[in-house]
């Protein structure tokens, strides 16, 4: 007998008595308005907001925002970089990025997280080696909760799905919060919405 | 092997005042962040009980949904191993290793895998693991100490052990213990490590068996650059793991950082469901000892754990004694429940390492009975006469707790709900805090072992 069918022979004889799987309900009546709730907690996760003032182009919010960034890889059209992230390359070129613009899937206001996936990323690694992310989102694209998050497509159908919530962070030192432990040192998420495809 | 003493141990950490009152306090700060986000949802006690029955009914279907799992996540491309035991693990794990001339490999925390003791075994093969978690890799620089807590591995040092440990290891400069420059220091040693390792290697926090997917949350985001970086990515993985549906995650994630932190999510909550183009992704689920622990009728319930630790933050004798000195992976409450059944001769002083307090049953969000499974151990234990040893430990421990007045009040604040079944002899045995203090309603003035000798003392030797 394989391992495989010794084990699942030895859990059969041993399951306990059956018990039910209860449903779970979605706990979303009078959820707070999202895009504020979204802020408050994305700030409470040592994320950031920034704001775009009209007229002003994201390229030059993001030069004034990160002076001394050198490689700024983008991968939304909304942003030209100057270093380009072509899908299925070896990850390993992105180690020089500074700052990285992805767009977010969606996000979740409970807990200020922006949701990725393979898609968005173009290649995974590029959301944790970059030094920096900035992230756009449709405001319109938030979710109220965890519960109404889990109900999305992307759970069921992407390879991979991230919740980031705020910045690389660590507190094993003494319990003193530190952003940037591996991952990036900042997340900063701009209300922008999704330009409509161009046919 | 040799029974692990305890109190002991424990009473060389308490011995060292600072370390010790810092561990205390802060473990107790997380608790008290735990008490204002749960403060927060008015369905906190709905979802501690969604989880525990979803824990319930997947447990009592386990076998099923392992196939379903098994099922998906091979349609998706991703292979998966069975290992009935540690060893088996280990060699499997070298093997794929082996398979793809790994000689790095860049891991991310995995309680599993210290259960296993893979990194000495993958050692003698020549393969080097590097830890990529802080507190896990501040662990493993100092001459591979095992993590002395299972959210926070280095949670007994302090910033000056840690500024002389990196010092010595990794050349960082001896006279800054600023944990701002250390954990940047920490970062720049690692960075070279991702990028060289050959493979990634990360635990599970949850497998879903609707999907064939796996969740794994951390804070570093450490676990995604380990998956996302090699051509090749291995998760060790308990068959406890498993949760039925996506939609389960809802309860979870909503419990998990808020119980163990007092935060609202960890920075990072990670879904793998298929490799990358190009890339592989092996799944080893382990049994060692889990199905036997499955037909334990008092005890099968301690599978439901989440590896939160909230346990262990709020309980009075773990803070005080540090986790290393339980001498397990698994310390705290959790690691007094779960270690007797994996040998009890080595771990039969455990269950004595508590004052019966039932904060940790408490503050559980899968509301495992943990204080009644210490309370069964500690029955099992007597019957196989080693009892007049173990009550001498038992005696120090909660003497250490007692002799604190200010500790002590702490611990009977921390009592939300505790059950009152236990037989009389129990309630009101001296080592049960509880107990203690319904017989004397004040804070006890004289210390613990005063108290023994004058009420208790001469009917005990
Ligand atoms: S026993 Fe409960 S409180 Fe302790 S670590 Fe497990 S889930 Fe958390």
């Amino acid at each position: 007998m394989s391992s495989r069918d010794i084990i699942l022979a030895q859990v059969r004889v041993n399951q306990p008595p059956a018990s039910d799987l209860p449903k779970v309900p979605l706990f979303d009546a009078n959820l707070p308005s999202p895009w504020p709730q979204f802020q408050a907690s994305l700030q409470r996760m040592g994320g950031e907001i920034l704001d775009c003032p009209e007229g002003v182009h994201l390229n030059a919010l993001l030069a004034q925002h990160f002076p001394q960034a050198k490689i700024i890889a983008s991968v939304v059209p909304e942003v030209e970089g100057n270093f380009n992230v072509v899908q299925g390359e070896d990850p390993h070129h992105l180690a020089e990025v500074d700052v990285a613009v992805v767009r977010a899937r969606f996000a979740v206001a409970e807990t200020g997280s922006v949701c990725f996936t393979e898609q968005e990323l173009v290649i995974n690694a590029l959301a944790y080696l970059a030094q920096h992310l900035v992230v756009l989102l449709d405001v319109n694209e938030i979710v109220g909760n965890l519960h109404q998050a889990y109900q999305r497509p992307e759970f069921q159908m992407a390879r991979y799905a991230v919740l980031h919530s705020g910045p690389s962070a660590t507190a094993d030192i003494e319990g003193t919060l530190v952003h940037g432990a591996q991952g990036v040192r900042t997340l900063s998420v701009i209300a922008y919405q999704r330009t409509p495809c161009v046919v | 092997m040799k029974p692990v003493d305890q109190s002991a141990a424990a009473d060389m950490f308490i011995a060292d005042v600072q370390h010790e009152r810092f561990h205390d306090h802060h473990l107790w700060d997380l608790r008290k962040g735990r008490d204002q986000e749960r403060d927060q949802i008015p369905e906190w006690e709905t979802l501690r009980q969604l989880a525990s029955d979803i824990k319930a009914h997947t447990l009592t279907h386990l076998a099923d949904y392992l196939e379903e799992f098994e099922r998906n996540a091979t349609a998706n491309g991703v292979q998966i191993h069975w290992a009935q035991d540690a060893q088996e693990h280990n060699r499997i794990v070298g093997e794929i290793f082996a398979a793809h001339q790994v000689k790095t490999v860049i891991k991310s925390k995995s309680m599993l895998t210290d259960e296993c003791q893979m990194r000495p075994y993958l050692a003698e093969l020549g393969i080097t693991v590097i830890e990529s978690d802080l507190g896990e890799r501040i662990q493993q620089l100092d001459d591979d100490q095992p993590p002395s807590h299972i959210v926070v591995p280095a949670v007994h040092k302090l910033r000056g052990d840690v500024a002389k440990l990196f010092a010595r290891t990794i050349n960082s400069d001896p006279n800054n213990d600023d944990p701002k420059v250390l954990s940047e220091a920490g970062r720049q040693s690692l960075r070279p490590h991702f990028l060289a390792a050959d493979a990634g290697m990360t635990g599970a926090n949850y497998l879903i068996a609707e999907t064939g997917s796996f969740v794994v949350c951390t804070n570093e985001g450490n676990a995604d650059i380990s998956a996302n970086l090699p051509p090749l990515h291995v998760a060790s993985v308990g068959i406890e793991k498993l949760i039925p549906r996506i939609e389960d995650l809802g309860v979870f994630i909503r419990l998990l950082s808020r119980s163990a932190l007092g935060s609202p999510i960890t920075q990072y909550t990670s879904h793998f469901r298929a490799p990358r183009d190009g890339s592989e992704m092996h799944i080893v689920l382990v049994d060692n000892g889990r199905s036997a622990r499955l037909g334990m009728a008092d005890f099968w319930t301690s599978l439901k754990c989440i590896r939160c630790g909230a346990c262990m933050n709020t309980c009075p004798v773990y803070r005080r004694s540090g986790g290393l000195s339980y001498g397990s992976v698994y310390p705290g409450p959790i690691g007094v429940i779960l270690n007797p059944a994996i040998d009890l001769h080595r771990y039969r002083a455990l269950p004595y390492a508590s004052t019966m307090n039932g904060s940790c049953t408490s503050v559980c969000p899968v509301k495992i009975n943990i204080h009644e499974q210490i309370y069964q151990w500690r029955r099992i234990i007597s019957e196989k006469q080693e009892l007049p040893l173990l009550r001498r430990t038992a005696l120090d421990v909660a003497a250490k707790v007692l002799a604190s007045p200010a500790l002590y009040r702490r611990v009977i604040a921390g009592v939300d709900q505790v059950s009152r079944e236990f037989p009389r002899a129990l309630i009101y045995n001296p080592l049960n805090a509880w107990g203690l203090q319904r017989e004397i309603p004040d804070a006890p003035k004289a210390t613990f072992h005063q108290w023994w000798a004058k009420n208790r003392g001469a009917d005990h030797e």
